[in-house]
Order: structure tokens, then sequence, then C-alpha cells
């Protein structure tokens, strides 16, 4: 077979440069993270840091409660995740096993509010906070993460379901169990990567939200960490360290965990896009 | 009610409710904040004011503005994803040695919000200090730094190639699925009839793969046009609104005027687009029964 060595030279640089230009900031940001305040500023850029430290890392817990942002999107984003999984399983099985009137109708309301410009509703929803006393608390962010997960994850969830012969819980419905039980005992144990990358993608979703959390949290004990950068750069709107040691925390957890479920979320989500 | 009905019924009401209570309910009460004069620091004078919101958006420089660079924003984002995500899931598609590394490298920004992004890059993009400008200066491509983000005349294209670079592993994971899911009998027949490289790409891979890329740039085109945090974190909006698209206008409306009727106008204006777009996506869809459920 004749070798297009034209092809492959293109293949191979053009793969080059692009795994320069996709590793390149993230290389940048952690390296900015551990170099000092000077050389942070010094010119020419250094590439290398001549003196590594870890002082930015202690100054934005000093300066700020990181910690206690650390925890509060913590809980926010697990609680929330937890909860839309149980919810849209629900949801998912019945829209993927049954047929009834009203069936195509929610599936197009679901489908819809992925389409909405959301912040249109932000004021109304502010106000609605207000009135049933849920500002400045937790449960507000919670609520609100697991309503907007609820479509997505209720359409992914559905493909996952329609991939499992309904005869399956068929038989055990025949050995004696609930439509419940058989959907607890039988196909949920199958469904566990699918319900596992579901959860991990709700949880980075909830971790990275902005404006909500902006919107509804003024206390700065229960401030999550995207609302604490962003006050970062209000505040201190030169200091690169702090922001660069911030960020650096702020994408460890979803980077680790986007890696380890990679393959499932990435598999799912193509399965929902070819679906529709 | 039989068991089945109940069965149905309540496993469907919470996401029913919850979506209908705190989505669909606020955002109606949204839109119809666009035809009042719903403002922050005046809520004791709110009453209704026809289309007065939208008049004066359309009188608005800023507002026409955005809507311009709305487009470029969306059509330049769009075109240079899929381009590079689909070039990049073509060269991905064969196993060679070190795939594992792309893997694990390309799909990481997913991981990260928009407004972490626009962190990121506006760091990059620093004319002072950015690294960028650095790299630009050692090999000669520039004689003086560049303003990336303070000045007009770059800060567009600057926050495109930050939300390209955000973007592009989307395109690659969506057409690489699909890539894989091309039967290998068709290109062994095409090979047969003489098809060289170029054309199995032409008569084989792209018709194959056509749902695919439908679906992914319409839906994206939505994603692209209502997100606004990359922008946000960037350069929200700046120098002198130069960035702003309609979406990150709007939300400046909300955060730092408290405007909300003018915000929500802005939202209507952007729901309308939307769904004149989603009817030319239903007519395209039609014939490759993508949208089908």
């Amino acid at each position: 077979m004749k070798r297009n060595y034209g092809y492959r030279f293109i293949k191979v640089a053009f793969l080059s440069v692009y795994l320069v230009i996709m590793v390149f900031p993230l290389y940048w940001i952690v390296i900015t993270s551990l170099k000092p305040q000077k050389e942070i500023f010094s010119y020419p850029v250094h590439y290398w840091p001549e003196q590594f430290t870890l002082q930015n890392y202690v100054n934005i817990f000093k300066v700020s409660k990181f910690n206690v942002y650390m925890a509060n999107s913590l809980f926010v984003s697990i609680s929330s995740a937890l909860i839309v999984i149980v919810i849209a399983i629900c949801s998912a099985y019945v829209l993927a096993r049954f047929r009834f009137r009203g069936h195509k109708q929610i599936m197009l309301a679901f489908f819809v509010t992925q389409m909405l410009p959301g912040f249109i509703a932000l004021a109304p929803l502010y106000m609605m906070m207000s009135n049933l006393h849920l500002l400045n608390q937790r449960i507000s962010l919670i609520l609100m993460y697991t309503v907007i997960l609820i479509p997505f994850s209720t359409i992914m969830l559905r493909g996952f379901f329609q991939r499992i012969p309904a005869n399956l819980e068929e038989a055990a419905m025949i050995d004696g169990c609930s439509q419940l039980s058989a959907l607890i005992r039988v196909i949920i144990p199958i469904m566990m990567p699918g319900i596992s990358s579901m959860f991990i993608f709700a949880f980075v979703q909830n971790w990275n939200e902005l404006f909500l959390a902006v919107m509804f949290i003024d206390n700065e004990s229960l401030k999550t960490l995207p609302v604490a950068m962003n006050s970062f750069i209000l505040k201190f709107n030169v200091d690169w360290g702090s922001m660069s040691a911030g960020t650096v925390l702020s994408i460890l957890p979803t980077i680790l965990l986007f890696a380890l479920a990679q393959r499932f979320i990435v598999e799912g989500l193509t399965q929902g896009a070819v679906k529709g | 009610m039989s068991s089945r009905q109940k069965f149905i019924l309540s496993s469907l009401l919470p996401a029913l409710l919850l979506v209908m209570i705190f989505t669909y309910y606020p955002f109606f009460k949204g839109v119809v904040m666009a035809f009042q004069n719903y403002k922050l620091f005046n809520l004791k004078q709110v009453h209704f004011v026809g289309i007065q919101n939208f008049v004066e958006a359309f009188r608005d420089q800023q507002f026409l503005a955005a809507m311009k660079n709305s487009a470029y924003w969306v059509f330049f984002s769009l075109i240079l994803q899929f381009l590079l995500g689909f070039i990049l899931a073509l060269f991905l598609n064969k196993k060679f040695w070190g795939r594992g590394v792309y893997q694990a490298f390309i799909f990481y920004p997913w991981a990260l919000s928009g407004f972490l992004i626009g962190l990121i890059w506006k760091w990059l993009f620093n004319s002072q200090i950015g690294v960028i400008n650095d790299l630009l200066l050692r090999l000669g491509i520039i004689e003086d730094r560049i303003g990336f983000l303070s000045d007009p005349n770059w800060a567009m294209s600057s926050v495109i190639v930050a939300n390209v670079w955000y973007g592009i592993a989307f395109f690659t994971i969506m057409l690489l699925a699909a890539l894989q899911s091309i039967p290998s009998e068709l290109y062994e027949a095409a090979s047969i009839d003489g098809a060289n490289g170029y054309r199995k790409l032409l008569y084989v891979t792209i018709p194959y793969i056509m749902p695919t890329i439908i679906a992914t740039t319409l839906l994206r085109v939505i994603w692209i046009f209502n997100d606004p945090t990359l922008i946000y974190g960037m350069t929200n909006g700046g120098p002198g609104g130069a960035t702003h698209i309609l979406s990150s206008l709007m939300l400046n409306k909300i955060i730092y005027d408290g405007d909300y009727g003018a915000a929500s106008a802005v939202g209507v204006i952007m729901i309308v687009m939307l769904f004149l777009y989603t009817l030319f996506y239903l007519m395209v869809t039609k014939s490759e029964k993508v949208g089908d459920f």
C-alpha cells in the first residue's frame, strides 16, 4: 500500500499544534498560581518560574474564606445532583416505557426549556425566592439547580432506558415484582454507568453555576466558589496570583471527575444528540 | 384510576411540577415584564407601558451593536468550532499511538465553566504582561503589544477565539461518535468502486453523519447565542460595549442597571429570533428525520 506522506505530515502537524493550544492555557494558569507576585508581573515573561511558591494559595485562604466557599459548593452541588437523579429517573423511566396522552407534549415541554434564554426568568425567580423566604439560604440554590437539570437529565436518562430491553422487567414482574421493584432491582443496576455519568454531569454544572448564586446569596458564609471568584475580579482587579490559585482550586474537582466519567458522558451525550 | 395511570402520574409529577413552577412560570412573568417599566429602584411605579421598552431598545446604539456582535459571535464561533472539530474527529477516528493523550486533554474545557475560561483567557490576552503578546513579540510576528481586550478593533475577535477554543471539543466528541458508527462495509464497497480518500469522505462519510452534523450545528447555535458567561468573565461586554452580545447585554441590564423591563425586552427579542431560527431548524430536519422523538 502506498503511503501518503503529505497527509501524514498534515495530520501530525495539526494534532500537535492542537494539543499545545489545548494544554497551554491550563499549564499557564497552574504555573502562574505557583509564581511569587513579582515574577507574575515581571517582564519578559517567565515560562518556567525561577522560584516556586504556594503563597498565592495561602493568600486566598487567608484573605477570603475559600475553604467555606468550597464546602458550600460541594454541599449544594452534591445535594442537587442527588435529588435531580432521583426525580429524573422516575420521569425518564415512565417516558421511555409508556405511551400515554400528553406524552409528546411533556417531552416537548422539556425540550423547549433547553432553548429559553434563562436570564429572562432571573428577576421573577428572585422575587419568588424572596416571597418564599429562601434568599440567602442554600436551599434556594439546591432547588433551582435541580429544576434546571431536570429536563436535560430526563431526556438523557430516557435515552439510556430505551436501550435496555423492556422484557427484562417484564420477566421480573412475571416472577412477582411490582413495576417499581422491577425498576429498582433489575433496571437501575444495569443503568448504573449512565446514572453515575449523569450525576457527575449534574455535579459539574452545579459546581460551575454563577448567576443564580450571585442573585440569591449575599451572605459571605453561604457563597459558592464561582461567586467568590466573581467578587475576586471586582475586589482585586490585578491580583492574578490569587485569581490563578482560585481558578486552579475551582477547576480541580471538576477536571478529576470529568476525566473519570468522560467515556460515559461522551457516550450519553452523543446518544441524546443523535436522537435529537 | 388504574394502577398504571397512578404509576405514570406519580412518577412524572415531581419533575413536571418543579419545571412548571420554577421554569415556565417565572419565564412567562419575565416576558410580561418586557411590557412594563420594571426598574429595581422604582418598584412602586411599575405599570404597563406597551412596546416602549422595545422602541427604546431599537433606538439604543449599544443594543444595535450587540445585535451585530451576536451575529459575528454565533457565525464565526460555530463555523470555526465545527470545521476544526470535524478535522480533529477525522484524525482521531483511526487508532494511532498517543490517541489516549488526546482523549485525556482535549475534552477538559468541558469540565470548566465559561466564566473561568473567560478569566483564563483574559489573563492570556492581557495587554501588558499577557503571554500571547509575549509569544507574538518573541516570534517577531508583532512589533508592539496589542490590546486584545482593550482595543475595540481586537476585542470581538479575541472573545471569539476563546469561545472557539472552548467549543471545539463538543463537535469532536459528537462527530467522532458518529464517525465510529459508520459500518466499515460502506468503505470497502467504495474502495471496490475505486473511490479514493477524498471521494470516500464526500460520498460515504459526510452523507452518513449528516443527521449528526445538522443536529449538532443547529442546536449549538442556540447555546452559543444564549450563553454570555464567557464574555462576562473575559470582558463583561467591554471595551465600551464592543463585545456585548444580546445575552450579555441583557445580563448587564439586570445585574448593574436593575432595569428588568429593558432586560426582558432584549430577552423577548432573542426569543423571537430563536423562534424563527427553530422554524428553519424544523424545516431542515424534516427531510433528515433528526427531530423525531
